[in-house]
């Protein structure tokens, strides 16, 4: 059994969710109107920034694909004549693109692809999915629909002969394709000599690219016979086929023969792996001052985890992240506080009461509040404007705030990505988390970080601080310029040492003083005694700078790493709530359905039902009462006693005495009942019947046994 | 050597024939005996069959076009259906008649159609007087269409009453189409494989122009001494003769060699012919890289072929999943009990290593879901949820083939899987 959990179904409620929608179910409806905007816009743009990222990421990919079609069929046009050309195979060129297993991305991947493929190569692209292509006629079919823009008739892929009489409709072969082909490059000639083709790159017989999505899904007979067609045909059709692949290349030689495979000429191509694509997407749109919206640290952990152990997949993450934008401006009335600066010190100016009551109830506020001095307490609590005033300022840290840690955590990465075993991650997500998690600087892993940053060698530590200085460079945060002058002074101090070091003679005379000595208790003694020299020894300069540096940046991060909850506001724009996140995107089916069986309060909100304390209230549905009633079984359940136990809850409801209860007569109703809940739960899967006994019922869940 | 000769026909285009088809004259005259002259009825159906690239194609091909017999020649693959096939046929015999008038589209859906249009063609074509053959290449095909398809091509002179033949050519015997009705026996005709001799002597007749035909005639043999033990196919031997060919003149446009110096020659070409073998013709690298890399002289070496490739990532649970998998497909049921709970019984070695290895041998065989799942709660160390996205996972091993589905797809209670990978897959995963 496989459920499916789409997270696209939330995304589509967005688009039609109207904002009188978004009030209207929402328990706190203050400003709705203003949130659903802000979160409107905030998503398009980050939207197209992730599409920017995607788009990059591709680039050096699609470049090598439309550099090798231009290559696939213009050398063999141009030396037709040679000896060589004649006497080779014509071999389809074909394009293995390995796009690893996170097969959700590659609609992405493909629907970029065809659109760069149809600007600069060629207009005749087709996408064929093994879904569509049971056949080589469905293929054929769909190629040549999607070929030549015209729809055959698809509905009647029953019939054996599904292109009927009827003249318009066209033969599905490698003939028709070639006319077709032959007409429009002829048509395209005398039509539009100079709109499309004024680009001299274009050549006069683009190729056809047919594009298979998921090669491992096709059946071996479609590829093979479809390969083996098309070979025929490929002196009059330039054909270029493109393999999407997930798994690895390996899989063309198990799913075609060596007879079909030399057909082809096969040039292999990688993306990039789906995990630096996800590093690039933490690192821009997270990890970035630019956008107000931040997740917290068990939300991000759950976005990750789903990431890392479940599907690989970016696209699903970025869906996630679009549920997080969208949970956040939904569930939290002070979410208009999530955007720019300017903006939101506008919007601090307009709070109604009640939102000045909502940032006085923010525990962080609280917290806030009972730091403060007794009169400023008072006003903070009584004085809207006071408080407003307050919150702009706040507001301001808090942007501070984010700019100096995005840049110290960057440098922290440098820091400890420099380090053997990685003791923080290698990655920079995971320092993110640990950052967010907690106070960092409390963790054994940051003792050992530091302990082993204290050993770095010198031109690590150059290296190390020199890319600091840049991260800092680039940031925009109002302290970098202190930070960034302290770190220089660091390194032209290293500087300074250096040439010291060379004017210095390079005598050592301890070690000549060595291989004088022969005797074994003198040479022992020696040892003993530059090893004591050594321990003894005054720090030299370089270790006293070193110690110096890693000082700082310690400071750097006790001061700038905090850990987001501390902050005061921080609810306004951090989306913390894990759970309702894993409920969308990670959800358990049989916890669920258990759940809605044992306590039926929780999906229906019906009154009557709650406060149902592990007894078996009767006033449950007649399937909760047998679900539960059959958990008190063993593996086998006798159906006379199930149903016995079942008249008993449900007459007790009914109020009925003692005296109609003891009679052995069932009544036929509740028998009626009783077997309806019965099959119900058999077609849930719970419990089937036992050939052992013919009156038992086997338990099929785990706990039976 | 036999020498073509039949009345029929002219001299000088036998001859022209016999030049065009080396190492096949026999059958060449084996099928001019049987066709007869033009006007003469000829045998109703004609079965050729030989291994792949023995030239049946070929063959069939060049002794209609040199001497000009009527025809119609249909690949079957091409058009896979029956209605495709039939409509091809009557669409190549329209256009034999009027190159310049576009015919209307036909249509025919039974063969029963098909005999009638096709009188109408030959009468139409004044085909009456000659034979007109019908080759149907790849005729192994026509099994898998309609059961009638088969019979009624074998007897199609006696169907419509024409003076028609039909050929089929295909890679497998008449005993695997015969259909268990029964049918008209056609005349077997069985093309045999080329002898080494046969290659050499073909492969050398296309020198190209700039070289003396001994040159390339001891570049073939070369080639073949190379290759003949893993390849035969005439198809495959002319492009790896075509594709290497430069660089075994390479000494000879530098100028360290003469064209004589067979020796130096082969010293230069063998140990790239051997690479050739391993990448090249396994596809492992494509022709046209082969080529660059040729062009650029540099090590073949450093260009990793596709079997390269083999690692494959795969999320934390999937990994877990495919081993689970691969576990539940090896061992044996009552060793689970052994192997993953904690508190099991003494451990029998006695048959360990017996059973391992028959195991392997005898390939994954097919478990249900729960005990997957129940072994991959056991190998994961944390606490695994259940969730929606470990069952969709499993279905995505399935579409990535790395698992099978055992059984029907509808089967919604209990489905049982079958583990695809090897056990040098399942190591690198579980690295």
């Amino acid at each position: 059994g496989c459920f499916v959990f789409k997270p696209s179904s939330k995304k589509r409620k967005v688009v039609h969710r109207t904002v009188d929608d978004f009030k209207e179910h929402n328990s706190d409806p203050e400003d709705a109107e203003l949130r659903f905007l802000t979160c409107q816009t905030l998503w398009n743009q980050i939207k197209s920034e992730t599409q920017q990222i995607q788009e990059d990421l591709n680039k050096q990919l699609f470049d090598n694909l439309v550099d090798f079609l231009r290559r696939s069929h213009a050398e063999r046009q141009e030396k037709t004549t040679e000896w060589t050309c004649r006497m080779k195979s014509r071999e389809i060129p074909t394009a293995a693109l390995v796009l690893g297993v996170n097969v959700t991305d590659h609609d992405v991947t493909f629907r970029s692809l065809t659109e760069v493929l149809q600007n600069d190569i060629t207009p005749y692209t087709a996408l064929l999915e093994a879904k569509d292509c049971p056949g080589i006629k469905n293929l054929m079919q769909k190629l040549m629909a999607q070929l030549m823009n015209c729809s055959l008739s698809v509905d009647s892929l029953e019939d054996e002969d599904y292109v009927q009489v009827s003249q318009k409709k066209i033969r599905c072969s490698m003939t028709s394709l070639v006319n077709w082909y032959e007409a429009a490059t002829k048509v395209g000639d005398s039509e539009t000599p100079s709109k499309k083709r004024t680009t001299s790159e274009r050549c006069q017989y683009p190729p056809v690219v047919v594009i298979f999505k998921d090669m491992e899904s096709f059946t071996t007979k479609v590829l093979q016979d479809f390969i083996v067609i098309s070979s025929q045909h490929i002196h009059e059709l330039p054909l270029v086929l493109i393999f999407g692949i997930a798994t690895s290349p390996m899989i063309i030689h198990s799913l075609l023969p060596h007879s079909v495979s030399s057909l082809l000429c096969i040039e292999l191509f990688q993306s990039l792996s789906c995990t630096e694509h996800l590093s690039t997407i933490i690192d821009k749109v997270l990890l970035t001052a630019q956008f107000p919206f931040k997740l917290g640290e068990k939300v991000l952990q759950v976005l990750i985890n789903i990431f890392l152990y479940h599907d690989f997949s970016v696209h699903n993450f970025i869906k996630g992240y679009q549920l997080c934008i969208m949970e956040h401006f939904y569930s939290q009335p002070l979410s208009i506080l999530c955007c720019h600066l300017v903006d939101a010190n506008k919007r601090v100016n307009s709070l109604s009461h009640s939102q000045c009551e909502n940032i006085r109830r923010l525990p962080s506020f609280r917290r806030y509040v009972e730091s403060q001095a007794a009169e400023k307490q008072i006003a903070l609590l009584t004085e809207d404007t006071f408080l407003k005033e307050t919150v702009k300022e706040l507001l301001g840290e808090l942007l501070v705030y984010h700019e100096n840690y995005v840049s110290v955590l960057r440098c922290l990465h440098v820091f400890t990505s420099s380090l053997p075993k990685y003791p923080l991650g290698k990655q920079i997500r995971e320092l993110h988390c640990a950052c967010l998690e907690g106070q960092v600087w409390e963790t054994e892993e940051y003792q050992a970080v530091l302990q082993l940053a204290r050993m770095l060698n010198k031109s690590d530590l150059v290296t190390v601080l020199q890319q600091c200085v840049e991260i800092f460079v680039s940031s925009s945060a109002k302290e970098s310029d202190k930070t960034v002058e302290k770190l220089k002074d660091f390194l032209t101090q290293f500087q300074k040492l250096e040439e010291a070091f060379q004017e210095q003679d390079v005598s050592v005379p301890s070690q000549k003083e060595l291989q004088k000595k022969t005797d074994l208790y003198h040479l022992q003694k020696t040892l003993l005694e530059l090893k004591e020299s050594r321990r003894s020894k005054k720090m030299t300069q370089f270790e006293m700078l070193r110690l110096e540096v890693v000082d700082y940046i310690d400071s750097l991060v006790r001061n700038h790493l905090v850990p987001a909850d501390r902050r005061t506001l921080h609810e306004t724009v951090y989306f913390n709530t894990a759970s309702v996140l894993r409920e969308h995107l990670n959800a358990a089916p049989r916890i669920a359905l258990h759940t809605a069986l044992n306590n039926p309060y929780c999906y229906l909100k019906n009154q009557a039902l709650k406060g149902d304390g592990g007894g078996i209230s009767s006033k449950a549905p007649d399937i909760c009462i047998v679900y539960k009633l059959h958990l008190e079984c063993g593996r086998l359940i006798n159906l006379v006693d199930w149903l016995e136990a079942f008249s008993t809850v449900v007459m007790a409801a009914e109020g009925l005495n003692a005296d109609a209860a003891s009679s052995d007569q069932v009544d036929d109703i509740i028998h009626a009942r009783f077997i309806r809940a019965v099959s119900e739960l058999e077609l849930l899967g719970f419990i089937k019947p036992s050939k052992q006994k013919t009156d038992h019922m086997a338990r099929l869940t785990w706990g039976g046994c | 050597m036999p020498n073509l000769e039949h009345p029929a026909y002219p001299a000088a285009r036998l001859l022209q024939l016999e030049s065009l088809v080396p190492c096949r004259e026999s059958q060449v005259s084996m099928l001019l005996s049987i066709f007869g002259e033009r006007q003469h009825f000829s045998f109703p159906s004609i079965f050729i069959y030989g291994h792949t690239s023995s030239g049946k194609t070929y063959v069939m091909q060049t002794l209609l076009n040199t001497l000009q017999l009527p025809h119609v020649f249909v690949n079957c693959v091409e058009y896979f259906t029956s209605r495709l096939l039939l409509e091809e046929i009557l669409i190549q015999l329209q256009s034999r008649s009027s190159e310049t008038e576009q015919t209307s589209h036909v249509s025919c859906d039974t063969f029963n159609d098909f005999v009638r249009l096709f009188k109408q063609a030959v009468k139409s074509q004044e085909l009456q007087d000659e034979t007109l053959y019908v080759v149907l290449d790849r005729a192994e095909q026509l099994r898998e269409m309609e059961a009638n398809i088969l019979p009624a091509f074998l007897r199609l002179q006696e169907l419509t009453d024409r003076s028609v033949t039909v050929v089929l050519l295909s890679e497998i015997v008449w005993e695997l189409f015969r259909p268990t009705t029964g049918c008209f026996e056609p005349v077997t005709l069985y093309f045999p494989d080329y002898s080494i001799g046969h290659l050499q002597k073909i492969l050398s007749q296309n020198h190209p122009p700039e070289y003396s035909t001994d040159f390339y005639s001891a570049y073939i043999n070369i080639l073949l001494g190379v290759f003949y033990m893993v390849c035969r196919n005439l198809k495959e031997l002319h492009h790896l003769a075509a594709l290497n060919f430069s660089k075994y003149c390479e000494p000879v446009v530098r100028g360290e060699a003469n064209e004589r110096d067979t020796r130096k020659l082969w010293k230069n070409i063998e140990p790239h012919l051997k690479k050739a073998m391993q990448t090249v013709y396994l596809r492992e690298v494509s022709s046209s890289q082969w080529e660059r890399l040729q062009l650029d002289s540099g090590e073949p070496g450093q260009l990793k072929g596709l079997s390269a490739h083999t690692h494959v990532e795969l999320p934390y649970y999937s990994k877990f999943l495919l081993i689970a998998a691969y576990l539940a497909s090896y061992n044996p049921v009552r060793t689970d009990k052994r192997f993953f709970l904690k508190h099991h019984g003494k451990i029998r070695k006695t048959m360990k290593k017996h059973e391992k290895t028959s195991n392997h041998l005898l390939g994954p065989k097919p478990f249900p879901l729960d005990r997957l799942l129940a072994i991959l709660y056991s190998i994961v160390d944390d606490r695994v949820v259940p969730t929606a996205n470990i069952f969709s996972q499993i279905t995505s091993l399935v579409t990535l083939q790395l698992l099978s589905v055992v059984g029907h797809n509808d089967q919604l209670d209990g489905p049982r899987y079958k583990c695809t990978v090897s056990l040098d897959f399942i190591r690198a995963v579980a690295r």
